[in-house]
């Protein structure tokens, strides 16, 4: 029996949520697992980076790897699994857009440092110690990976060949790859392994939404009642689901919930903040710079709305001065 | 940049015009840089290329060489897009295989370092080369042009043009804000520089108006709107209620004497108030149509209802209706002509000429009034105060060539007040003074007439005038003194008259930014519509299919209204007789795989082009609609809308060419 | 390399700003057109992109063209209610009521993006608005965000060094 295709999954800059949701595959797991060779999963399995150097270029079939990239150790890992693996699979929309975690790049690193452990309410940090990528102490010397001033996205660091999107991404969407993967016909370099349509196409609520949607004010889900019935954009809520790539099943709408874009822009955007700003502000009613001034009132923070997974991936990436 | 497919082939021409580019920006070295670029098959240079040796070269690179894309550098694409796309297609190329680049009107004329103009020229060739790449081949759509044509305006200029048309055998809807056709000239008794007689040469023009098959005539209307384009254009016009059945009323006037004033008692518009009407009124013996008006303004019946209402009793043929309702008209037309005309400066707005506080201080217009044989003083110049003047002054460039009032020179008033002084000569035997900036009398016979006059004894003081002010040395005549520098001899003089003339000058009506909406065409700040071209599309506006006639473009006389209303009426002709209009291809449409149904386009389009398919749950987009702004392109969240000529990848790649010099390279590895 | 890209660049007095400037072709295009015809001498820093209305600028055009070296964008539209199209003007300045804000968070000072009302008579007004930018956006100096991007990238190198110095290592 020829040996079973090996498949690696490694995490980044991530919250663990990618690694439940392969968890979340349920029996279906089974199915993988027999059909696979896991032969490096460090939040499951205990093997080590030795191991995985010890493969030959390009011996892995596949490598998922999720997370945003934003340290040495990181680049470092995900260089590895390039060499190794024939096809690396952005997972998730941290992989693919830098996610949450990119939303670091509105700030500089010593800005977070300062904060996480010197000014953080729950830090009690007298010295002002700060990790040092270099630590002598007598004889000993550790070397910790050093964080970087920017979080990048998987194909800003290595070479990637296809793309999972989601916060995490759906299980359903995770077996289609697989069963794709296994299938050996292979879709062109690139892809992303969702459908290249925007959200409304599979969400409940699209017959409610109106074709006169005229926006007087915007509402903030934590301070007002979403009707469950009504499409969530049309009651002033702000959802991203027109500019996000549906494959999620509408998941958070369903929850009544608005979309948050997770899922990244269609193939023909190149900035999903950007197009979504562009459609949403367009139907304001104001027509004076003061009238829609005091409508957009209701988008205090633009870009952690339009950006919130997107924004490494963005056109201009991070801030770019402070 | 994405791949472009196929093999693209670009010619690449950049025009000297003379040395209007090739003065400013080195046309070598641009030929040079872009003969390197990728794509680049042909760069060449040349004189003047919308010449027919240089449109020839091009052709024949086309043929000679396999050239799929063709980018030409020269003027505004706003005056040779068309030739150069003719030259493609002529070539055997689709036409919008063509891009443009603005060298001259947006370069050269604008720039006086050579090097950072020749550089804005490279980075705008590139960015062209780049973008031509990605155009793809486009049919123009025909549509039919709508045989009939609006006029808007009755003055000399719309009834000229009117008449042209219909004795085209064209159906034409003239409307007319005033009860009369007729506009300024009717106000005149003699016209410069001629001095005929208005009314012996507007009056039968007048009446053929009213009475040409093809011509249909609405006064005392007004356009409400007006919607659709070039070729199919949908106007609404509201005939405002003249409490008169029209085709009743034989224009005996017996209602007017019937009327229970007996005497006229209300400002007399078409005498500029220096008679009076009543409430039922016909503006002058000769309007058109010969119609009376109520005025329900002064009419008794309206106000308390309690009229004995004499007149409606006299009439014999039941022609008035005091319930009379609006009527609301819906027209289709294929062609619109503007011809609204002017309004004279308020005389008021020049404090110290005393217009309004002196009463023999009077306006040209005034005057022509008063001069005129059936004007509110039957032609004899007896002033506000009963008595005849003896020495009379006529002030020129009132609100005219001053920065406090209208910069621009009104073209006619030294013309109209040589005329003026010369009719008021005939008529009062006065001393005329004439207080002139410059004589200013361009035109074919002009300063003949200027000659003649100035024999006639009339006096000229070149002078502005600073003030006017009563004489109160003098009790017995009361006389007016008009203060001015004498520039000639360096002296302040002071002129003691019984009247004073002031020439007003020429303004836009003040609803000129009502009537540019409506029609969606452009006027300068001052207000008069601005042309396509000032020398070769004069009579064009930006809307296709909208042309301007007479002084609502800028101050001019009569002769020149006239020229100008027949070459509107001639391209408005020649776009009917073409039977149809291609229109720009810019259109947007929905890639209905791609869209999810959204909607958040569909209350963006504001001409509805954009539906909601409820049976596929996609938008849709109808092409005839469309008039092709881009507005739901530039908004569509999931990039699901095109437009043609301005497609993502087109503007992408101008952007690109236009800034990013790795992609050349990058380019030019892989093809 | 086809052109010195530092000449190219310079011009003739050091480093010059480029603008991309997306006229709408009804009015400030015209008006830009009427500069020309009038001989109106301006900073010759800006390139314009013709679109048919301000209404066409997507968002995305303007981070393009700052992600690709622009220096400064501006947007020339019709004066409210003048919109060609009625009202394409109005949805362009909605978006960039929002849109400069999320400029200015990705730390892009806000003179570097502009958006103004160009009748198609006010040539001089292209002048002293491109003037203006080209003045302020030179007082702040080069954004050259493709240059910035390799800048921050360059701490992905010192890895690549790492790795390839440890293979050595190995191979030793
Ligand atoms: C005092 C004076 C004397 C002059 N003397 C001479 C002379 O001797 N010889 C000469 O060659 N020129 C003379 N001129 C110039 C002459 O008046 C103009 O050249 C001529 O009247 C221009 O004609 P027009 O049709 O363009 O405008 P107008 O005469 O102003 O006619 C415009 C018409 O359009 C109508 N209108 C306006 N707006 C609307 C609307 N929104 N809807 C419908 N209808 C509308 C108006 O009611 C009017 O009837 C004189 C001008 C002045 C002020
Ligand atoms: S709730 Fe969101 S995803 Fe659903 S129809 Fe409305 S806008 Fe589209
Ligand atoms: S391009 Fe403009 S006119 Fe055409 S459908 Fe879109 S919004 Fe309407
Ligand atoms: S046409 Fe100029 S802004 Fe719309």
């Amino acid at each position: 029996m020829p040996d079973k295709p090996k498949i690696a999954m490694y995490w980044c800059a991530s919250c663990g949520g990618c690694e439940e949701s392969v968890v979340d595959l349920a029996e279906d797991i089974l199915f993988v697992l027999d059909n696979v060779d896991i032969i490096f999963w460090p939040v499951a399995l205990d093997f080590k980076k030795s191991d995985v150097e010890k493969y030959k270029d390009v011996e892995i079939v596949a490598s998922l790897i999720n997370g945003a990239i934003r340290s040495t150790e990181q680049e470092e890992m995900v260089r590895l699994l390039r060499k190794k693996s024939k096809v690396i699979i952005a997972y998730g929309a941290c992989a693919q857009l830098g996610g949450i975690p990119a939303l670091a790049n509105e700030f500089q690193k010593e800005e977070i440092l300062r904060y996480v452990y010197e000014e953080a309410p729950s830090a009690v940090n007298p010295d002002k110690k700060r990790p040092q990528a270099q630590f002598k102490d007598d004889d000993r010397e550790t070397e910790l990976p050093e964080l970087w001033d920017t979080v990048r996205t998987l194909e800003q660091v290595i070479d990637v060949d296809y793309y999972l999107p989601g916060c995490p991404p759906s299980s359903k969407l995770l077996k289609e790859a697989v069963l794709v993967l296994l299938s050996g016909i292979l879709p062109s370099k690139g892809t992303v392994l969702a459908p290249d349509l925007a959200l409304c196409e599979e969400c409940p609520r699209k017959d409610t939404k109106p074709t006169d949607l005229s926006f007087t004010e915007f509402k903030r889900p934590n301070m007002h009642n979403i009707d469950p019935e009504k499409c969530i954009l049309s009651q002033g809520f702000i959802c991203i689901g027109p500019a996000t790539r549906s494959g999620c099943g509408a998941m958070c709408i369903e929850g009544n919930m608005p979309c948050t874009g997770c899922y990244g822009p269609t193939s023909r955007v190149k900035d999903q903040g950007a197009k979504i700003l562009s459609s949403i502000t367009s139907n304001i009613s104001g027509k004076t710079e003061k009238e829609i001034d005091a409508i957009l009132e209701g988008i205090p923070d633009p870009v952690g709305t339009f950006y919130r997974y997107g924004m490494a991936g963005s056109l201009l990436r991070k801030k770019v001065d402070f | 940049m994405s791949k472009t497919t196929g093999n693209t082939r670009t010619g690449f021409y950049i025009c000297h015009c003379g040395t209007n580019i090739a003065g400013t920006v080195d046309v070598e070295k641009v030929v040079d840089y872009v003969s390197k670029l990728p794509n680049v098959v042909v760069a060449k240079h040349y004189k003047y290329m919308c010449s027919d040796p240089g449109q020839e070269m091009i052709q024949k690179d086309i043929r000679d060489q396999n050239l799929n894309r063709l980018v030409v550098a020269a003027c505004s694409p706003f005056l040779h897009e068309r030739t150069f796309r003719n030259v493609a297609s002529q070539a055997g190329l689709n036409q919008f295989f063509f891009q443009m680049v603005n060298t001259r009107e947006q370069n050269a004329w604008v720039h006086l370092d050579a090097l950072a103009s020749t550089e804005k020229a490279i980075d705008l060739a590139r960015s062209a080369i780049f973008r031509v790449a990605f155009h793809k081949p486009l049919e123009q759509k025909k549509v039919p042009i709508h045989p009939g044509v609006l006029v808007v305006g009755g003055g000399i200029a719309g009834i000229h043009a009117s008449l042209t048309l219909a004795n085209a055998g064209k159906k034409v809807f003239l409307v007319e804000r005033e009860p009369t056709i007729g506009g300024h000239m009717a106000m005149f008794d003699k016209t410069f520089p001629t001095l005929d007689c208005a009314a012996c040469i507007l009056t039968p023009k007048m009446s053929s108006v009213k009475n040409h098959p093809n011509i249909t005539m609405w006064t005392y209307s007004e356009i409400e709107s007006v919607d659709g384009y070039v070729g199919n254009f949908k106007v609404n016009v509201k005939k405002k209620p003249r409490y008169i059945i029209e085709d009743l009323c034989v224009g005996c006037l017996d209602c007017i004497d019937a009327c229970v004033y007996k005497e006229p008692r209300f400002f007399d518009e078409f005498n500029q108030g220096l008679s009076k009407r009543k409430p039922v009124y016909i503006p002058f013996p000769q309007a058109t149509p010969q119609l009376v008006v109520i005025d329900p303004e002064t009419c008794i019946d309206f106000k308390s209802n309690k009229c004995k209402k004499t007149c409606v009793d006299v009439c014999e043929r039941k022609a008035i209706d005091l319930n009379q309702q609006p009527e609301h008209k819906e027209i289709e037309v294929g062609t619109i002509i503007v011809a609204t005309g002017f309004k004279p400066f308020d005389a008021s707005g020049v404090p110290y000429y005393g217009y309004g506080v002196y009463p023999n201080v009077y306006t040209a217009l005034e005057v022509e009034r008063l001069i005129n044989a059936s004007g509110p003083t039957s032609g004899e110049v007896v002033m506000r105060d009963g008595s005849r003047p003896e020495k009379i002054a006529i002030i020129h460039c009132v609100g005219s060539r001053d920065k406090n009032t209208n910069l621009w020179c009104s073209r006619v008033c030294c013309l109209y007040s040589l005329k003026l002084a010369h009719l008021l000569k005939e008529h009062t035997h006065a001393d005329i003074y004439n207080f002139y900036i410059d004589i200013r009398t361009p035109g074919k016979m002009m300063e003949e007439f200027y000659y003649r006059m100035a024999e006639e004894g009339t006096k000229f003081i070149r002078g502005r005038v600073a003030d006017i002010y009563p004489d109160l040395t003098d009790e017995v005549h009361r006389r007016l003194i008009v203060k001015a520098e004498d520039t000639l001899i360096s002296e302040i003089i002071k002129v003691p008259v019984d009247m004073v003339v002031l020439s007003t000058g020429l303004e836009p009506r003040a609803d000129a930014n009502d009537v540019r909406r409506m029609f969606n065409i452009t006027c300068s700040t001052e207000g008069f519509f601005i042309e396509r071209h000032p020398k070769l599309a004069p009579v064009n506006t930006f809307t296709d299919g909208i042309f301007l006639a007479g002084c609502c473009q800028g101050p001019k006389d009569i002769p020149d209204t006239v020229a100008q209303a027949g070459a509107a009426a001639a391209e408005a002709l020649a776009l009917i007789d073409s039977g149809f209009i291609e229109l720009e291809p810019n259109t947007a449409f929905v890639v209905e795989v791609d869209c999810s149904g959204c909607k958040s386009c569909v209350p963006l389009c504001p001409y509805s082009a954009i539906s909601y398919q409820e049976d596929k749950k996609k938008a849709y987009i109808n092409e005839a609609l469309c008039k092709g702004c881009g507005t739901c392109v530039a908004s569509c969240p999931s990039g699901s809308i095109k437009q043609n000529l301005f497609e993502d990848e087109e503007i992408y790649s101008e952007i690109d060419g236009i800034l990013n010099y790795t992609n050349i390279y990058e380019v030019s590895e892989c093809c | 390399m086809l052109l010195d890209e530092n000449k190219s660049q310079s011009g003739s007095q050091g480093w010059q700003p480029k603008i991309i400037a997306f006229f709408c072709n009804w009015c400030t295009y015209t008006a830009a057109d009427l500069a020309g015809v009038s001989r109106i001498k301006h900073a010759p820093n800006a390139r314009v992109i013709r679109v048919m209305c301000s209404g066409r600028v997507d968002p995305q055009f303007i981070l393009d063209s700052f992600a690709k070296g622009a220096d400064g964008v501006l947007v020339g539209g019709c004066h409210p209610g003048d919109c060609h199209y009625q009202e394409g003007n109005y949805k362009c300045l909605r978006r960039f009521q929002l849109f400069k804000r999320v400029v200015e968070s990705f730390g892009i000072n806000k003179d570097r993006l502009r958006l103004e009302w160009i009748s198609a008579s006010e040539g001089d007004k292209v002048r002293l608005v491109i003037n203006d930018m080209v003045a302020k956006v030179k007082a702040l100096g080069p954004l050259s965000l493709p240059k910035k991007f390799s800048e921050w990238d360059k701490e992905m190198n010192i890895i690549e060094e790492k790795i390839a110095g440890k293979e050595e290592a190995v191979h030793a």
